[in-house]
């Protein structure tokens, strides 16, 4: 076989060597085990598994370890992995109302059914750096309390019952899938939400915070934060039921927006939706103020031209991997381009001299 | 040989069933932006992803592959993704225009006519030839279903207007068989030429935009101009100072801190088999080759991390 | 994957044969054949490595295997509308089976197609959202009615059906439903932008 043998490739495998080099760091410092990062990076864990759309705590870490910390290049590696495994079907809606929380927090009732668990949250510590971290200190004992039995009703269903917040109908219709058929707008929302939860944390949070800050405001109350571990059921047609395939552990808020009634709906709350893999708090919340930004239309509110409120401004440009790498490419040779402009503004810039040189 | 990791051309075959479709839809409608659904690659958005998919789902065994970026074999992305097809599809390569079947290009048309039986596959970063007119994909889809291109035209009859002449000079607009305008990727102005009444299948990748379309051969496609500012195909006013061809698109190479230039064909297999055949231009001593001069350039891109 | 004649999807072991043996490589080679016939309307391809139920010919069923997954409703029209053939698709394609109105392909001979103005000729904004057909002929040849348009250098002759629905749906252009000939193991392509007419 021909092989062409080029300078350019022996550029490459040299800077891939020097990669792997600085990505290891100096010897004498004993090497990350992917355990030590599933374990005790689990929040960057998480937001790998989220963005990359892949509940999977080993090879979120592994991606970790090989991006050396940058996540979104850990993302990346997991979206390149993901697409290319093959799709056995699709599992059951998972049922929140059956998790097991480690943590369920309501800003707008002081006590409800099923308690309020604080769980391990930041929420509360003083963010002061705890030196005794660096030494390496173990943790004693922590307290424990018998885990909630039976199902945690959400609260806005509890309101549901009061006919003061909007339905939510139990809708079966499978939802569309963002990866395999290009985006269409206008999005449903299950295509929406589906693009905001493995959209990039900081973006969606950006986007959340302008709405609270008044572009395209929408009064939100978090109805419920709740985190712990649901199953996950998929219907086998040869055995004519669903068995439970695993667990993953989500994170889920719905927040309670105040909705003064428009042409179309009377005065009732109104509800935004987050669900994200693991504990992934700021992005739940952020995420549920978003949908809700984008709910405008269907609740018959005005566009008040807020990007957070723009579909298309947020769909197209939440992804980080497609923003990265198209930031990125701009460091590739675009001489061929650049040549064209060179030779157009040292034409125009004769014609322009020469113009003036005639007026003199 | 081909990894036997990875399914052959890498994408899974229901993956490439889907472009494939894309594809023929793209063929059957020339110009016209097919939407798909583009998988992450494992190389990044922007770097080439709409092309590499499209030639992963054109790709045979028995094919000869040539990767080009700016004109040239040996630039780091095209060294990249023709590793990546020798890796998961095992074909041959090559770096002769006449004898590659595929060719996937970044910003150049290769300068040796191309004929039946080849393939030209160009990585496209923003397709929708409206986009910087109009932001809205809403929009503008809305704009080619009705034909409604004036924007466009006012768009270049500012430039006439400012400065005497269209300041477009590369992703120059044209219009494919009197119908779809379409962005012919960031190729320079120069190239325009050659996309219309081309012998081979000419197929445009978007990754990250979702969208492929295609110029079946031999299809009509007219660079935007007007009666009296004719589009013109411009190319730096001199001769390769390697080969000494005046009729090929040039690159500008700094050649000191005093400002002296060279201008050397950007095309390199064009430029390098011109030299073997005995033609040399003003600095054309043999083992002056346009090759070594990208060589010279490795270190550079090395320290520049553009190592995919 | 195993071959189990007797798993609960009920079809017949004829229904397993016939397919791809090597579908990664057979299908690659089947497509740059289908890319030719489109991209150059009018010309004749062979194309190989499916064995169809009849009345399906070689070139119909490398078209299927090709193009059609569970993504893809398919319509078949008249003698290709019987169990061995809705079997072997099922099986080698999964490609869920549908009325004329609502397919991405559809297969049959010109006469069962009928009339073709039933076929999605796609959105006008989405004008890719349109069938292809897949049409058995009894043969191909380059004799008869004139092309031209994209694809073609000057003119090419291709023995077509008819051609007043073809000069109709080319009026549709960009909307119109695609057409591929197969008769045995050739293909040629008539996509919806190629002019059609009688000599």
């Amino acid at each position: 076989m021909y092989v062409a043998v080029k300078g350019g490739e022996r550029a490459i495998d040299n800077a891939h060597a020097w990669l792997a080099e600085e990505r290891r760091g100096d010897p004498a410092v004993s090497e990350l085990s992917l355990a030590q990062i599933r374990v005790q990076l689990k929040l960057a864990v998480n937001r790998v598994m989220a963005e990359g759309s892949l509940f999977d705590p080993d090879l979120a870490a592994l991606a970790i370890k090989q991006s050396r910390g940058d996540l979104i290049e850990a993302i990346f590696l997991i979206r390149a992995y993901r697409t290319t495994l093959p799709r056995h079907g699709a599992s059951n809606p998972i049922d929140t109302a059956e998790m097991a929380v480690d943590r369920r927090v309501s800003a707008t009732f002081k006590d409800l059914p099923g308690g309020q668990v604080l769980g391990p949250t930041f929420d509360y510590t003083h963010r002061l750096l705890d030196f005794k971290l660096a030494a390496e200190g173990g943790v004693g004992p922590v307290a424990t309390a018998p885990a909630t039995q039976g199902p945690v009703p959400h609260v806005t269903e509890m309101l549901n019952r009061d006919g003061l917040i909007e339905e939510a109908p139990r809708d079966d219709t499978p939802p569309p899938d963002l990866t395999r058929t290009p985006l269409e707008l206008p999005a449903s929302r299950p295509l929406r939400l589906q693009a905001i939860t493995r959209g990039d944390e900081g973006f969606i949070l950006s986007m959340a915070y302008s709405t609270q800050r008044g572009y395209g405001r929408t009064h939100a109350f978090v109805g419920e934060l709740r985190i712990g571990a649901v199953a996950v059921e998929m219907e086998i047609p040869e055995l004519g039921f669903a068995v439970e395939i695993g667990e993953i552990e989500v994170t889920e808020c719905e927040t309670v927006n105040q909705f003064k009634g428009s042409k179309t709906e009377p005065p009732q709350f109104t509800r935004g939706y987050g669900l994200v893999f693991g504990q992934s708090e700021r992005k739940a919340i952020a995420m549920s103020l978003v949908d809700r930004a984008l709910r405008w239309k269907e609740l018959g509110e005005d566009f008040s031209g807020a990007p957070a409120q723009d579909e298309e401004f947020v769909l197209y440009h939440a992804d980080n991997i497609q923003a990265t790498g198209f930031l990125e490419h701009i460091k590739l040779p675009h001489y061929v381009d650049f040549q064209a402009e060179l030779e157009l503004v040292r034409r125009l810039r004769a014609e322009t001299m020469a113009m003036r040189e005639a007026v003199q | 040989m081909t990894d036997q990791a990875y399914n052959f051309a890498y994408l899974d075959e229901q993956t490439k069933r889907m472009i494939r479709r894309a594809i023929l839809k793209g063929v059957a409608v020339p110009g016209y932006q097919v939407p798909f659904a583009s998988r992450e690659m494992p190389m990044p958005y922007g770097w080439g992803t709409g092309g590499v998919q499209v030639t992963a789902a054109c790709l045979v065994p028995e094919d000869r592959l040539k990767v080009i970026d700016q004109g040239a074999d040996d630039t780091t992305n095209a060294v990249s993704i023709r590793k990546f097809f020798q890796r998961t599809a095992g074909v041959e390569v090559t770096e002769a225009t006449a004898e590659a079947t595929v060719i996937q290009t970044r910003h150049r048309i290769p300068e040796t006519a191309l004929s039946e039986g080849q393939i030209l596959v160009y990585q496209v970063p923003i397709p929708e030839p409206l986009r910087f007119l109009e932001p809205r994909e809403t929009e503008t889809r809305k704009m080619h279903e009705l034909e409604e291109y004036g924007l466009m035209h006012v768009k270049l009859y500012e430039d006439i207007a400012r400065h005497g002449e269209i300041a477009t000079s590369y992703a120059y607009p044209v219009k494919v068989e009197g119908r779809y305008v379409m962005d012919p990727s960031p190729i320079p102005k120069f190239d325009n030429p050659k996309l219309g009444g081309n012998a081979a299948i000419q197929l445009f990748g978007a990754g990250r935009e979702q969208r492929i379309y295609a110029v079946p051969p031999y299809t009509q496609v007219v660079s935007l101009d007007f009666d009296d500012h004719p589009f013109v195909a411009s190319k730096a006013p001199h001769d390769c100072d390697l080969c000494g061809a005046s009729e090929s698109y040039l690159d500008e190479v700094i050649t000191d801190d005093q400002g002296s230039r060279m201008y050397v064909c950007s095309d390199t297999d064009f430029c390098a088999t011109r030299q073997e055949a005995g033609h040399h231009g003003r600095l054309g001593v043999p083992q002056f080759s346009s090759k070594k001069i990208a060589k010279s350039l490795e270190g550079f891109c090395a320290a520049e991390g553009v190592t995919e | 994957m195993t071959i189990n004649p007797q798993t609960p999807m009920g079809l017949a072991p004829e229904a397993l044969f016939g397919g791809f043996a090597e579908a990664p490589v057979q299908s690659a080679r089947a497509f740059r054949a289908l890319l030719e016939a489109m991209a150059r309307p009018g010309t004749i391809w062979q194309v190989e490595g499916a064995a169809p139920p009849a009345p399906l010919s070689i070139a119909a069923g490398v078209a299927i295997l090709t193009l059609c997954d569970g993504t893809t409703p398919l319509h078949l029209a008249g003698a290709a509308d019987c169990l061995a053939v809705r079997d072997w698709v099922t099986f080698h394609a999964g490609a869920p089976l549908c009325a004329a109105q609502g397919a991405m392909f559809a297969v049959g001979t010109w006469a069962e197609l009928m009339p073709v103005d039933q076929f999605r000729i796609g959105d006008p904004d989405y004008p890719d959202r349109a069938a292809t057909l897949i049409v058995e002929m009894p043969a191909l040849a380059p004799t008869g009615p004139r092309l031209t348009g994209p694809g073609i250098r000057e003119t090419v002759h291709l023995s077509l059906p008819e051609t007043a629905a073809f000069r109709a749906n080319r009026a549709l252009f960009p909307l119109g439903f695609d057409t591929l000939l197969c008769s045995g193991d050739q293909i040629a392509g008539l996509p919806r932008s190629t002019h059609v007419e009688d000599l």
